[in-house]
């Protein structure tokens, strides 16, 4: 075995770089994805039907189809839906990742509001409280916290699937590491930094949803 | 105050009210009783719709609750509810718990609702538990705090679904003091309850239900000492 990892050396610059990149999508992908899930969470609970059904449709979409095909579709098939010569990759690639990410969130939202006592809504009602301030008051601060866990789960997965968008040569940490292996041919030396730097993330990540987990933790009972 | 005409509820085939009836008077005390299954909460659930009436009227106060243009908070403002469960809010102190009504529906600066919070804690005996998480109060002190967060939106009726039910024995007597000290204050109320010497105690009128019905009315002497209907006398047998 022969392992020359002086030869990569010199492009960590650009593994970081990459890295950077692949921060920034995985940080606004579960920005527009905890906004649209939030949103898209309070109208699939809706008592009326067309509007959870619209959400459900949604969720459906982005969750059964593969991430793969949604930013093939997004970069290459929206222009031409919508008659522009191009878009930019970076759109196409933080639109597809908050958009699927924003359906898992949205489960994760919901299962997370339907978890708390209907006990809650009902005592805020009864206090006089409209539908909107019992959701906000109430139950999504409960719900919140329940969810964080599947949160934390939700983000590691979108920072590892954002390598996907390499495929629309986005150079994110994925493509600068196919980059690194086509210019210094250390195909091993280069592959194994890329998942360490990846691990190095999603580490991190856990490290933070579980800090989070004891600060919103601890001053209240379990159900 | 609250008069009902020929309310029923009906769960999907299952009808839980058949048609009930009644009128209570401003400052009156009725209590609810009756076998399990028998409609008692949904009844009550009825009075500020938190169940939706499948027919007939509820006029609380010269409105029309089940009227479905009325604005159903500004009547819930009106109308306390405690639960058995309590269904104090678990991410809040017992003061903030009392205190969020009033802030977010009266609009009340914070530090005004706090004061009414805590006030209405003093008032149950819990000034001291002010800012403890509902979990590490006990069942009778949550109780007593859901009591006080009803009360800081000043309402006029107090409806209670088996405040006591949920509590260790123990715990009964202090939140049953605290609903005694209400009615002797003039509240109106309307209590489903299995305490049957609390009943007797402070309810000027009990309702007798069985099978979505109200099948008897009258004084606490009148049906403890005196039941005319036959499955009033057979209820009381088993639980007396």
């Amino acid at each position: 075995m022969d392992l020359r990892f002086d030869l990569i050396w010199s492009y960590i610059p650009l593994l970081l770089q990459g890295t950077k990149l692949t921060i920034q999508l995985t940080v606004f992908a579960v920005a527009i994805g905890t906004v649209i899930g939030l949103f898209v969470s309070l109208l699939r609970i809706s008592n009326f039907k067309p509007v959870s059904w619209v959400a459900k449709i949604y969720v459906d979409f982005f969750r059964g189809t593969p991430l793969l095909v949604q930013i093939l579709l997004f970069y290459y098939g929206v222009p031409q839906l919508l008659g522009l010569d191009s878009m930019s990759r970076h759109v196409a690639g933080i639109a597809a990742l908050g958009l699927n990410s924003g359906a898992y969130v949205a489960e994760i939202f919901r299962s997370g509001i339907l978890s708390v006592h209907k006990g809650q809504m009902e005592a805020a009602r009864s206090l006089g409280m409209t539908y909107a301030q019992a959701m906000r008051y109430v139950v999504l601060p409960q719900a919140f916290k329940v969810s964080i866990p599947p949160l934390g789960n939700e983000f590691i997965a979108m920072l590892k699937d954002s390598s996907l968008v390499s495929v629309i040569s986005l150079p994110d940490l994925m493509h600068t590491g196919r980059m690194v292996v086509n210019r210094a041919y250390r195909s091993f030396e280069t592959f194994i930094l890329v998942a360490l730097l990846y691990l190095i993330m999603t580490t991190t990540i856990s490290q933070l949803v579980s800090y989070l987990e004891r600060v919103f933790g601890k001053d209240d009972q379990s159900q | 105050m609250i008069r009902v005409n020929n309310l029923t509820k009906n769960f999907g085939n299952l009808q839980v009210l058949r048609g009930i009836s009644c009128h209570i008077a401003p400052k009156e005390v009725v209590v609810i009783i009756g076998p399990s299954g028998s409609g008692k909460s949904t009844f009550l659930r009825c009075l500020n719709q938190l169940e939706k009436a499948t027919s007939g009227e509820i006029i609380i106060n010269g409105v029309n609750i089940t009227d479905p243009k009325i604005n159903i908070n500004l009547v819930r403002q009106e109308v306390g509810m405690v639960f058995q469960r309590f269904n104090l809010f678990p991410h809040m102190t017992a003061l903030e718990n009392v205190a969020l009504a009033p802030m977010k529906v009266r609009k009340q600066p914070r530090d005004e609702a706090e004061e009414l919070a805590m006030s209405l804690l003093q008032r149950v005996g819990l000034a001291d538990k002010a800012h403890q998480y509902p979990e590490k109060l006990s069942g009778g002190q949550q109780q007593r705090v859901a009591i006080a967060r009803a009360l800081a939106m000043r309402p006029k009726i107090m409806l209670f679904d088996e405040p006591t039910s949920a509590l260790d024995p123990e715990m009964v007597g202090e939140v049953l003091e605290v609903i005694k000290s209400l009615a002797y204050e003039g509240m109106t109320m309307v209590v489903v309850s299995h305490e049957m010497g609390f009943a007797r105690e402070v309810s000027d009128r009990i309702f007798f239900m069985d099978e979505g019905l109200i099948l008897e009315e009258g004084t606490p002497n009148e049906i403890f000492s005196n039941p005319k209907n036959p499955r009033t006398k057979s209820f009381l047998s088993k639980i007396l």
